[in-house]
């Protein structure tokens, strides 16, 4: 005989202990990973030549300000020492004062970070809905004309640099046509007119229907988004052909051909479910790396975003700057790579498992 | 099925396309609002106790009224700015200035004899970098309060060290002496930091326009004083956009997004020379290029060396060429166009004196060295420029350039061989230059004087010490003019120093733009008089 009871107590308790598993393997990655990303910051930042003390009092100072600000900093301590008062700090939520700006670094992340949170997000919407379309046109079409253009196209917007790119779009599309805005998150006219709620321009400005700016913050946001958006749309239109190239030459795919099955159920349902895992892992990449690495795209259009002021402050020497924005940057990392976990189970039941 | 896959393509694409086009208008400036592309990104603070970077100084410039003051009208003579008239005691040790009447901060609290003394003595309390400009008078946090005094509606002023009263009021026009509203200030004080959490980011001044706000790396904002003793300024707002790229600075320009651009490099300059909406205006700056050599290297301390190097360097060559109009031909270390300045060249590109001289030193088929110098423009330009001539003399010299933040403390720690780097005056006295330069009352490198360029160059002379303080302590103006010369043109001869050019700053300015005002360092730089 069975002991039901006991059967469906260890049931529950297996299925109780699997997401609380996962959970706590979810915040030891996060423990651990902070603590890998700030003590390599914190180690480069203290080895490096550039000097924060000079970044403070200017490099006429006299020795005696130096030396007070030296012990100020706690620079004198040992640096396992200064790496400890660090995290004990950062325990209790004091990401210290930036340099910089003279602001808690909480706050610049607040004002900073939206900025590219918002460009990052248009660009790789942008990158999704017509690199993936173009990714499968190219595929279906392998060897044709509009293959080799999208794979052309692919190229180019690989390699060009995108420095180059934003000065070349600015100069056509702001400089010549006039179609866009220039250069900042909107013209410094309407600066301070919408109160920051999110820190997301274009969401402020729509929830106090502010239209006249919401319309600003997009003609200032479409070309820089484009111009990291083609950097997002070649490598998924890219990454999508080769996929469903290797899809579309499984004998599924012929077998189901050869049944009758229409083209459209043989692109979209077989085949393309079946890259689906795959894209999500390149979006989901794409998408944190344009979060860290739009630093040129911020600099040649003036977008005040993290990139721009984790780049500047590593110049500066700046290092609680410096922390704080990696720290951001590797949540957005640990983050995406959580949702993209989250997001297979969805797409493919053998995730589940 | 292609079909749809091309719509799927197509669409997306279209609609880009129609909400660019749709949103192609944008807002004009308006007529009252002035607008300024620059790089900014060196502010780090606006409390007129510690601001030392050029933005900064140049801001704070616009917001407060220091106690004497040089003005837009006339850049060249030191008049009173909060201060109306002062009274020099025989000894010249003391100075009694007595406060102009009926002017008020932007809080519309009144100026006084106490908000000049609190200002001052905030300076030497809170110790920052520029404080030195004040405490070299012999003050002290322990001694300002007794030296820096009120006298019933007056300001009393007394130094102990021997100063030429000249210098003393010229060190009082720096953004040091500016004076801060001082109950403000006080308002705002957290744990006794004498408001400078606060100042950082805020101001409590009284001049022709109030700090709206800072959003570093982004924008600063001023509002205009209608009350200012002058009159209302011409713009009721001036915005400073940061723009760090000179290109986007320059399509900004031209579309007439901003209305004076700061930052442009001599071929963009050139690039709108024929653009019939915009000006260029150029203006002499007190920055100073100069190469110097560490006088403790064995190669570089011989004089005969440091001489030939004076020969090796292509002024004309460089002038007339990647510096086109940019930076001018100047071989003293006080700049041209402020007092006391000394304008002789003497030197010019002549490789087989230098060779000769060489020769003399012992180092007939010259030496191999390191230049260090900064990443930006035009330092690297100019380290190739003299790498060639030197290598015309034997000189192998390997170039290493890197950011301020990475070769200051180098240079500071005496580890270079040659350096080419920038000087800029900290108050407009030919002092503020020649003590930099000429004086190092202490050579030994445990003595650290760090600020000192003589002593980071390892460079002590014991004439040219004599006649710095001879020429600070000097109270006749035109003696005191004589010893300058006298220093600059030995420091020609006898130094590690080989100043090559003065800064001449290039801004393209939208055509009906009038009144800007930029004079040779950041503290002359005046937003009041523009209209446009």
């Amino acid at each position: 005989m069975t002991d039901t009871s006991s059967t469906a107590a260890a049931g529950t308790s297996s299925s109780l202990q699997r997401p609380l598993k996962s959970i706590l393997n979810v915040l030891l990655t996060l423990v651990l990973t902070f603590i890998g990303l700030t003590a390599v910051t914190f180690t480069i930042g203290r080895v490096m030549p550039a000097d924060p003390v000079l970044a403070i009092i200017g490099d006429r100072a006299p020795q005696s300000a130096y030396d007070r600000v030296y012990v100020e900093m706690g620079l004198d301590r040992p640096i396992y020492e200064q790496y400890g008062r660090y995290l004990n700090e950062l325990a209790h939520g004091d990401l210290g004062t930036s340099i910089m700006t003279a602001q808690p670094v909480l706050e610049d992340i607040k004002r900073f970070f939206p900025a590219t949170l918002e460009l990052a997000t248009i660009a790789t919407l942008m990158g999704v809905l017509i690199g993936i379309p173009m990714g499968v046109l190219a595929a279906v079409n392998q060897g044709k004309l509009i293959d080799h253009s999208v794979r052309i196209l692919g190229l180019i917007g690989y390699s060009v640099p995108v420095f180059w790119l934003g000065m070349v779009g600015l100069l056509i599309f702001y400089g010549n046509l006039g179609w866009v805005a220039g250069p900042g998150r909107i013209d410094v006219y309407y600066d301070g007119v919408v109160d920051t709620v999110t820190g997301f321009i274009l969401i402020d400005a729509a929830m106090a229907k502010e239209w006249d700016i919401f319309t600003n913050a997009v003609s200032h946001l479409i070309l820089p988004a484009s111009i990291l958006g083609a950097f997002a749309l070649a490598y998924i239109a890219r990454m999508t052909r080769s996929f469903m190239l290797d899809q579309l030459n499984q004998e599924y795919i012929l077998t189901a051909r050869v049944k009758g099955v229409s083209e459209g159920v043989v692109i979209w349902h077989h085949a393309f479910r079946n890259v689906l895992v795959q894209l999500i892992t390149i979006i989901g990449l794409t998408y944190a790396s344009l979060l860290e690495g739009s630093v040129l795209t911020e600099t040649v259009f003036s977008w005040p975003g993290i990139g721009q002021y984790i780049t500047t402050s590593l110049f500066n020497a700046d290092m609680s700057a410096v922390l704080g924005g990696t720290i951001v940057v590797g949540t957005c990392f640990v983050g995406i790579n959580m949702l993209s976990d989250l997001l297979y189970k969805l797409v493919d039941p053998r995730a589940r498992a | 099925m292609k079909k749809f896959l091309r719509h799927l393509v197509a669409w997306p694409i279209a609609v880009l396309t129609a909400l660019v086009l749709s949103l192609s208008a944008h807002a004009a400036p308006p007529k009252d609002t002035f607008v300024m592309a620059k790089d900014v990104s060196d502010i780090i603070t606006l409390d007129p106790a510690e601001v030392f970077e050029f933005s900064g100084g140049e801001v704070i410039a616009n917001i407060y009224d220091r106690l004497m003051m040089f003005e837009p009208e006339n850049l060249t003579t030191l008049v009173g700015g909060v201060a109306e008239t002062w009274d020099v005691s025989e000894d010249g040790k003391t100075i009694t200035f007595t406060i102009r009447p009926d002017m008020t901060f932007h809080s519309g609290n009144p100026v006084t004899a106490e908000d000049v003394v609190y200002s001052l003595r905030r300076v030497v309390k809170l110790g920052k970098t520029p404080s030195f400009i004040i405490t070299q008078f012999g003050w002290t946090p322990e001694n300002v309060d007794d030296l820096v005094v009120v006298d019933g509606d007056k300001a009393k002023i007394t130094i102990t060290e021997e100063f030429s009263p000249a210098l003393v009021l010229n060190a009082l026009s720096a953004g040091i002496a500016s004076i801060v509203d001082m109950k403000e200030v006080q308002s705002h004080e957290v744990d006794g930091d004498m408001g400078y959490a606060w100042l950082k980011s805020n101001s409590a001044g009284s001049g022709p326009f109030s700090l709206g706000s800072w959003k570093a790396n982004e924008l600063v904002t001023l509002d205009a004083n209608p009350d200012y003793r002058h009159g209302a300024p011409g713009m009721k707002r001036v915005i400073i956009l940061h723009i760090a790229e000179p290109s986007a600075q320059r399509l900004m320009i031209e579309k007439g997004d901003v209305d004076l651009a700061r930052d442009l490099t001599p071929d963009q300059i050139e690039g709108i020379s024929g653009n019939a909406e915009l000006n260029v205006q150029a203006d002499p700056k007190a920055a100073l290029i100069y190469m110097a050599a560490n006088a403790s290297d064995p190669i570089l301390g011989n004089p005969k060396v440091a001489e030939a190097l004076r020969y090796l360097v292509d002024y004309e060559g460089m002038q007339n060429s990647f510096l086109n109009g940019q930076f001018q031909i100047h071989q003293s270390a006080w700049p041209n166009g402020l007092w006391g300045a000394y304008n002789e060249a003497p030197f010019t590109k002549d490789v087989e004196k230098a060779k000769a001289l060489l020769a003399e030193a012992g180092y007939p088929d010259g030496f191999e060295i390191r230049m260090d110098t900064l990443n930006s423009s035009p330092y690297p330009q100019i380290a190739q420029s003299v790498q060639a001539t030197l290598a015309e003399a034997g000189i192998k010299a390997s170039i290493t350039t890197a950011e301020g933040k990475t070769l200051w403390p180098m240079y500071r720690a005496q580890k270079h061989q040659l350096i080419l780097a920038q000087w800029s005056p900290d108050y407009i006295d030919p002092h503020s230059n020649l003590d930099a330069f000429a004086h190092n009352p202490d050579n030994r490198p445990e003595a650290k004087l760090t600020g000192v360029l003589a002593w980071r160059n390892a460079w002590a002379d014991d004439k040219m010490n004599a006649m710095v303080v001879e020429a600070r302590n000097e109270a006749d103006l035109g003696k005191r003019e004589m010893l300058y010369h006298d220093i600059q043109r030995d420091l020609q001869n006898q130094s590690p120093y080989v100043v090559m050019f003065q800064q001449t700053e290039q801004s393209a300015v939208r055509k009906e733009v009038e009144g800007y005002v930029s004079g040779a360092t950041f503290d002359l730089i005046f937003y009041r008089n523009i209209t446009k």
